[in-house]
């Protein structure tokens, strides 16, 4: 019996016994009223009281019975978890409808199951981050076995590739030593796309921001404002052809003209076109700090004489500098974690250099193509990605934890 | 333009501050309108590279049901045709005479699709050796080749061949593993935010959540891909590729959204609401039930799209979990192998042959118009339905 259809006969058989469980439940309570005792609740919340009876302890043995076998506990047969399931619905539907009494609070007993239901929704995310972190974790362990985590952080050679000839049980022909994971080349690749987005999209979005916040009409901000966010909503994916089929090409004219050489696959172009993407992050969370700046600030620096720049250089921005670096910190942990774009624009060569329009690589790309493909879950080239992605996932969670510390500060002073 | 100062004003120290605070204005001003011209090149470049697609070149050709077009298709073309029908429009034919088999024989006018590279050649973009140029050129003055709107755009698959490739079984994809993602995120999204909103109790437990959903929400798109692989498909062992491991992944990856979303719209829902449905003896979850959820279900619903729209751009973690197969027919559930059409984007992307850039820049177009379109939604949904309290 598969797991699906378990699943089904389970749902049909508990579907018309919980009808059965509200109906009978609520008849039960009505008789009740209608013999002139009054009860704490409402006959509709024990119909309600009854089908959780009989459902809750039901669907607790079968979750149970899932979990147990998915962590390779004990692994029950399915007839019996579906057997035992279905009875313990029976007899929690008799004990139900039995107790139902007038002294009983069905309402708050209700509210408790929601309360709880509820609960464990939310706790589904701090489900997520644990098991992205432990997954993760325990994937970069086992890579990390193979791999020294002073040469996966020192080393300056990135080349995989070879362990596939390994894992086809060619390792003779390849001979000691052939793949390395040094992580240097594809960390200064993704500082270099970082860099050159952050410096795109900075001055634009702060710019834009200060414009919409200190000089625009409410009429121009409220066109302005909703046009920048667009770009907030174009997939990366478009970006990414963008970038390698208009803007590359664009670059390595320029680079010519200038009589330098550049490569269609340069680091810039993904670079630049990943900083118009971060603009709208920048503008939107600069702006709203703006916004926030008491109007009493600028007030007292005009009454002091100061023309409107000289205002919001000299007293808005250093107001609301915390605001800025933490909108700052959030374009660049996007830049790191950026996928599409360099994956299309950027190139898959591991290179060391400090020219922007050499073909680098960075971080994403690498995990993209040791995942991509025919997948061997033991080489070290698959679980390479895990402890790349490791990395990745620590520096932005630093970056984000810093972010909203800043802004949590900044709320502070002005609210 | 002279302007007339008078008293201090005049002095040079000050006409040297009115000058830099123009000029100040003047940059901000620039910045924007560089933020403005990049969307414009941005657009203009996409439509321009992708409007050609949705038109395609069509022949006119006789189809010889003969004896050797019964194996193979190509043959029931006369000879000179068959540099310039498409290969798949023949494929067929053998399939069609075995399961027809009066169709042998006779013969048949049709309107088939052009090779890509003839398509390609009428519309600029490739150049065709003299032979066959001069023939298209003959066909164009005996009106046996014409331009039509491309329908199979739309209803076909993806395909090896430019000119028959399509759309349809990436979107029908994408549609499978938003409705995976919604019917995941969405019910569990409103729950924990109801829960952190109108139940939590202010103790560490819920502030190590909210901490938590905060920063799920910044975590980079390609860690819910690994989590994805690593949870769902090795340890689950939910078919890699699948519109259901898709739709998970993404429904992680949405879930801090509509939570976050869906608690902002709970908190607009002033405090007297609630109090009053207390004051009738209503109990908590009453409340939320019958008076708040009601009230904030716009805000609500606006978050989910917003969140949706998000997550139907999203390639990363797709293609980290499976989905960049080539998916030529449609799945039909959502344990088959499925792509979705930013999946698809990146597939033609990668093509090298020029046929594909204009394909690509068809979907984008398509792609962007969804997107644009449910984000118009949200924004018209919460102009129609914002209340001021």
């Amino acid at each position: 019996m598969g797991i699906g259809l378990t699943t089904l006969l389970l749902i049909a058989a508990l579907t018309p016994l919980g009808f059965l469980a509200y109906r009978l439940g609520r008849g039960k309570a009505l008789a009740t009223v209608a013999s002139g005792v009054r009860m704490h609740s409402r006959p509709q919340q024990y119909g309600w009281y009854s089908v959780v009876w009989m459902g809750i302890p039901a669907l607790g043995i079968a979750i149970a019975a899932a979990l147990l076998s998915l962590l390779g506990v004990i692994a029950p047969a399915r007839e019996l978890v579906l057997i035992v399931s279905i009875a313990v619905g029976l007899l929690g539907f008799a004990y139900g409808l039995k107790a139902i009494r007038p002294e009983v609070r069905a309402r708050n007993a209700l509210d408790n199951v929601v309360r709880y239901l509820l609960l464990s929704a939310a706790l589904i995310s701090i489900i997520t981050t644990v098991s992205i972190v432990l997954s993760i974790l325990f994937e970069s362990m086992r890579f990390f076995r193979e791999v020294s985590v002073w040469e996966f952080v020192t080393g300056t050679v990135w080349s995989p590739g070879d362990t596939f000839l390994e894992a086809a049980g060619r390792g003779d022909e390849v001979g000691e030593g052939t793949s390395f994971f040094g992580t240097v080349p594809l960390f200064a690749g993704t500082f270099m796309v970082t860099a050159i987005a952050m410096a795109t999209a900075l001055p634009i979005g702060l710019l834009s921001a200060i414009f919409m916040s200190e000089y625009a009409t409410p009429r121009q901000r409220g066109i302005a404002k909703p046009i920048l966010e667009i770009l907030a909503g174009i997939p990366t994916v478009v970006y990414g052809f963008f970038a390698a089929v208009t803007v590359t090409p664009i670059i390595v004219d320029i680079a010519s003209f200038f009589g330098l050489d550049a490569s269609y696959s340069n680091i810039l172009s993904p670079g630049i076109v990943m900083g118009i993407m971060i603009i709208p992050f920048i503008s939107s969370l600069s702006d709203d700090v703006i916004n926030s700046i008491p109007q009493s600030l600028r007030e007292g620096a005009y009454a002091l004489g100061t023309t409107h720049s000289e205002t919001i250089k000299q007293v808005i921005l250093p107001a609301s500098l915390p605001g800025v670096i933490s909108a700052f910190l959030l374009g660049v942990s996007r830049a790191l974690g950026e996928t599409m774009i360099v994956v299309m624009a950027a190139g898959v060569r591991p290179n060391l250099t400090w020219n922007p329009l050499e073909d680098m690589t960075t971080v994403t790309v690498s995990i993209v193509y040791s995942l991509t493909g025919d997948l061997a879950f033991d080489s070290p080239m698959t679980l390479s990605a895990f402890a790349l992605g490791l990395v990745l996932f620590t520096v932005t969670l630093l970056l984000n934890l810093v972010s909203t510390y800043l802004v949590r500060r900044f709320k502070q002073k002005y609210d | 333009m002279e302007r007339r100062l008078t008293g201090s004003a005049n002095n040079a120290m000050i006409r040297k501050r009115y000058r830099r605070e123009a000029r100040f204005k003047a940059y901000t001003i620039t910045a924007l309108f560089v933020a403005f011209g990049i969307i414009a090149a941005f657009f203009t470049d996409i439509i321009g590279q992708g409007h050609s697609a949705f038109w395609r070149t069509e022949v006119q050709v006789t189809l010889d049901y003969n004896e050797r077009a019964e194996r193979i298709g190509r043959f029931a073309l006369a000879e000179d045709m068959r540099e310039i029908v498409s290969r798949g429009a023949v494929r067929s034919i053998p399939l069609e005479i075995r399961n027809n088999p009066e169709l042998a024989g006779i013969q048949r006018e049709i309107w088939a699709p052009a090779y890509s590279r003839i398509d390609q050649y009428r519309k600029g973009n490739e150049a065709l050796s003299p032979e066959l140029a001069a023939q298209v050129e003959r066909l164009e003055r005996e009106g046996r080749i014409r331009t039509t709107f491309n329908w199979a755009f739309f209803t076909s698959g993806d395909s090896k061949l430019p000119e028959l490739a399509g759309i349809f079984s990436a979107a029908v994809g994408s549609l499978m593993v938003l409705a995976v993602t919604l019917a995941f995120a969405f019910p569990i999204g409103v729950m924990a935010a109801i829960y952190l909103e109108e139940f939590a109790p202010d103790n560490k437990l819920t502030q190590a959540i909210e901490v938590n959903i905060n920063n799920l929400a910044a975590v980079p798109s390609i860690i819910f891909g690994l989590l994805g692989l690593a949870v769902f498909i090795n340890t689950f062992g939910v078919p890699r590729s699948s519109a259901l491991v898709g739709g998970l992944t993404l429904g992680l990856m949405t879930l801090p959204i509509i939570i976050i979303s869906t608690r902002a719209a709970l908190r607009s829902v002033p405090d007297p609401i609630r109090l009053g449905g207390f004051a009738m003896g209503c109990s908590r979850w009453q409340v939320v039930r019958d008076h708040v959820m009601p009230l904030s279900l716009p805000g609500i619903l606006t978050g989910t799209i917003i969140g949706l729209a998000q997550a139907m751009g999203e390639t990363a973690p797709l293609i980290i979990v499976g989905m960049i197969a080539y998916i030529p027919e449609a799945p039909s559930s959502i344990f088959e192998s499925a792509t979705v059409l930013p999946a698809q984007v990146f597939t033609w992307a990668s093509e090298p042959r020029k046929a594909f850039v204009e394909k690509t820049g068809a979907g984008i177009m398509v792609l962007l118009a969804i997107l644009l379109t449910l984000n118009a939604t949200a924004v018209l949904l919460r102009r129609k339905f914002e209340r001021r309290w």
